[in-house]
């Protein structure tokens, strides 16, 4: 049997590699996404003091720390069971959203937007945020770079430091904002509502607009129906920071909906001997392989799954844009490329939270903590990371220091989604005799690069593409080797 | 000139210190322009033939993050040191294991065990646990091999510097190229990009040469945002800490962890803290020192939270290649 290895697939929590093996007939068979690397925290967390669990476990992504710290603080809530301040839980929200507009920026222009903006069979050497810069023009390129930057600063306002921020206690947070601080927070938040409008415009231009790349994400080849998963408010709304899971089978009726500290009755989690990332499934229904539909436990996360687990947006203006989608798209989305638009849809709720957020006259209060600690114990924290649903659970001895923990991180709900969707691509690019070009192995990057930001985001920033696919003869012996240089 | 050749690559690390390259910002821009990036970012297996075709030390500099955790890890390392004039270990895990290297406090079996086997969102009635090969129905998969320890990457492969955090501030990156790349290099050994003194010489606080009879976690005590956190019964590690990250940790009212490695002439970060907590206790009687001390939680990974891959108490096999 021939093999094509897609190696390697640069991500952020670690590294990761493809193989997709054909068949005597040259079609393709079967395909793995291995995860290669493992760290342990779920172990080594164990014995530490459990505040200080909120202040590691960020290290286990360098990219969207605040995911984690978030998480880690929600958690620290539960575990000494108390409610935080009205004023921090606002403070939490506006790192939160701010977050969440820096990252999805990055992402849709300089990872996912090459691909449409520029073109997904375009020269490798312009499919790249340079090339998304002459396309569009050079002003939105620097605009790209400072929504980054000034997003960023206000991370750094609240929590130190841009990556691995540091401002979560139990109950509160350490650090709040002064006037000049508020000041500069409101132009960052105007600034990044602008931005967003401009983004969902450019959508609509550059994408919508292009039936090729229209077919392209409506595609049966980019499409699974599975189940979804995404934390709502009480009236059913997109949250990030808080509310209850709520998960919609692939007809969009509500199948489960929970609060954090009831995710084992829902989530379980399958081990294969060939990746050190596990498999999430629906407790309920089951493992019952890397198979779609109603009757598998396979469910995803992230920006497409929040907006299809949700009925609205929090937002006015997040959720007229859902309308569109919806009328566009139908209620329930199964098009894996359509993740782009549900991630400007995001973009635009994350914005508009900001501006809410930073002219609310309690974010200056000083009310910082609620100091009323219980006992610890045990507490889960789940908040929607930028790549899904993220939940932490710590179980305290008394005296603080952690027994137990586990998590479960965005991008492994979606691991055996991702799977499953190489594998589709693959079938519906890959076959006898035909040429792999580089635009065909673009294609098949695109069907993972729509759950994983994560993925190289510098490779994609400096022109280089790093998917190698290797065809190996049945005694593998090299046939043919398609690879895309560095530029 | 020709433009020096450069390289990064990340082994066992969060991807922190490739975000903390963008996050100097435009000067990045200026970075690129005089270098040629020659591989960037990792690469596992064909790119690693690219790496492999250079020819020995034709890569100036490679700025190697993250620890050496698998055989993959080690072997990259060991494939850029020969090619590369000058190896850097950029950022805590490289320099010092880093949060990673806090795994060495348990043996890997009990961490797969407790990933694969024990948490209880976990359904693996087989046992099954990853491993290096797998026999599929359409062929072979394989896995790097995880090695017993973390390790910085001192003790796989010689290094020539330093640059530490987690993750380096951009200050300390911006220096830390601008260094390099004026060809003005200081000894081998040296670290870059940060000062030569302890973080406590840069702190904005107050201090009083207060000591205390009683140490608080942070979530047990409000803070009064002005005075040394040691002073005030929070311990904090800037005495036992490099200084040169902006106090970026102080200044959101929390304490210093340490990521910045130890300070100079120190060899060993946490038995450094350790000395500094004994001797902020307000007590010359050694009952009530051992009263006090024994009443912080976690004190071996609160002292090395950052170095316990380098700690000099651990006992550990000698190096990872003997593997």
């Amino acid at each position: 049997m021939k093999t094509i290895s897609i190696d390697p697939i640069t991500r952020l929590e670690g590294h990761g590699k493809i193989e997709i093996f054909l068949d005597d007939n040259g079609e393709v068979a079967n395909a793995y996404v291995q995860i290669p690397e493992l760290r342990g925290f779920e172990k080594f967390c164990e014995g530490r003091a459990v505040e200080e669990v909120a202040h590691i476990t960020p290290r286990i992504c360098g990219v969207c720390p605040e995911a984690h710290h978030m998480a880690g603080m929600k958690t620290l809530d539960a575990v000494f069971k108390v409610e935080p301040t009205s004023t921090a839980k606002k403070l939490r929200r506006l790192l939160y959203n701010s977050f969440f507009v820096s990252d999805h920026t990055t992402h849709f222009y300089i990872l996912a937007g090459p691909d449409f903006v520029v073109g997904p069979d375009a020269p490798v050497a312009e499919r790249n945020i340079l090339g998304v810069i002459a396309k569009v023009g050079l002003e939105t390129g620097g605009e790209v770079i400072k929504r980054r930057r000034e997003c960023n600063h206000i991370v750094e306002m609240l929590a130190g430091r841009q990556v691995h921020p540091i401002c979560g206690l139990p109950g509160g947070v350490s650090k709040g904002l002064n006037a000049e601080e508020i000041a500069e927070a409101k132009q960052i938040a105007a600034n990044s509502l602008e931005f967003a409008k401009f983004s969902i415009q450019l959508f609509h231009d550059m994408v919508l607009g292009n039936t090729a790349y229209k077919d392209l994400i409506l595609s049966d080849m980019y499409a699974h129906k599975t189940y979804y998963m995404g934390l709502v408010d009480d009236q059913n709304r997109a949250d990030f920071y808080d509310g209850k899971v709520r998960v919609v089978d692939p007809d969009g009726n509500e199948f489960a909906k929970f609060p954090a500290s009831e995710y084992l009755e829902h989530i379980g989690e399958h081990v294969e001997p060939w990746s050190y990332l596990k498999f999430p499934y629906l407790k309920k229904i089951g493992w019952k392989g890397f198979v779609e539909g109603k009757d598998s436990g396979i469910y995803r996360t992230a920006p497409l799954a929040r907006i299809n687990a949700s009925e609205a947006m929090a937002t006015p203006l997040a959720n007229a844009e859902l309308q569109k989608f919806r009328e566009t798209l139908g209620r329930t989305v199964h098009a894996t490329l359509a993740t782009h638009w549900a991630r400007l849809i995001e973009l635009m709720q994350a914005a508009e939270a900001m501006v809410e957020l930073t002219n609310d006259p309690e974010i200056g209060s000083d009310d910082l903590r609620n100091r009323d600690l219980g006992t610890p114990g045990e507490g889960v924290g789940i908040v929607e990371a930028p790549r899904g649903t993220l939940i932490h659970h710590y179980i305290s001895d008394e005296n603080g220091i952690a027994q137990k923990v586990n998590l479960i991180v965005g991008t492994t709900h979606n691991n055996a989604p991702i799977c499953m969707s190489i594998k589709r691509a693959a079938q519906g690019l890959i076959h006898k005799n035909g040429e792999i070009s580089e635009g065909t192995l673009n294609k098949v990057e695109m069907a993972f690069r729509a759950y994983d930001p994560c993925f190289g985001c510098a490779t994609h920033a400096i022109g280089q593409t790093p998917l190698i696919v290797t065809v190996y003869a049945p005694d593998g012996s090299v046939v043919a080797q398609g690879r895309q240089d560095p530029q | 000139m020709a433009k020096p050749k450069v390289a990064f690559y990340w082994a066992a690390s969060c991807g922190g210190c490739e975000i903390a390259v963008l996050e100097i910002h435009e000067k990045l821009l200026d970075v690129a322009a005089q270098v040629e990036i020659v591989f960037w970012p990792v690469a596992i297996d064909a790119k690693y033939k690219d790496v492999e075709a250079m020819e020995d030390k034709s890569i100036d500099v490679t700025f190697f993050n993250g620890a050496i955790r698998s055989s993959e890890n080690e072997h990259i390392a060991k494939l850029l040191r020969q090619k590369s004039k000058i190896m850097i270990a950029f950022g805590s895990c490289a320099s010092e294991g880093c949060i990673p290297g806090l795994a060495n406090f348990y043996t890997k079996d009990a961490l797969m065990d407790r990933v694969f086997k024990e948490t209880p969102s976990t359904t693996n009635e087989e046992g099954i646990l990853p491993g290096p090969e797998t026999q599929v129905a359409e062929g072979k998969l394989t896995l790097p091999v995880l090695w017993d320890h973390v390790w910085p990457l001192e003790d796989v492969v010689d290094v020539d510097y330093f640059i530490p955090g987690c993750s380096p501030a951009p200050v300390t990156v911006a220096k830390a190229f601008e260094t390099i790349l004026s060809g003005n290099l200081p000894p081998k050994g040296s670290v870059l990009g940060a000062s030569e003194v302890a973080l406590c010489e840069e702190c904005p606080r107050e201090r009083h040469d207060k000591k205390v009879k009683k140490f608080y976690r942070p979530h047990e005590i409000v803070d009064d945002g002005k005075t040394c956190l040691m002073e005030q019964g929070i311990i904090c590690a800037g005495l036992a800490t490099r200084g040169g990250c902006g106090h970026l940790c102080i200044n959101a009212n929390m304490p210093c962890r340490g990521c910045y490695g130890p300070p100079p002439r120190v060899k060993d970060q946490g038995a450094a803290l350790l000395a500094a907590i004994a001797s902020a206790v307000d007590s010359n009687d050694e009952e009530e020192i051992k009263q006090i001390m024994s009443e912080i939680p976690d004190i071996a990974g609160l002292c090395w939270r950052f170095s316990l891959a380098k700690c000099s108490l651990v006992n550990k096999p000698v190096a990872a290649a003997a593997q």
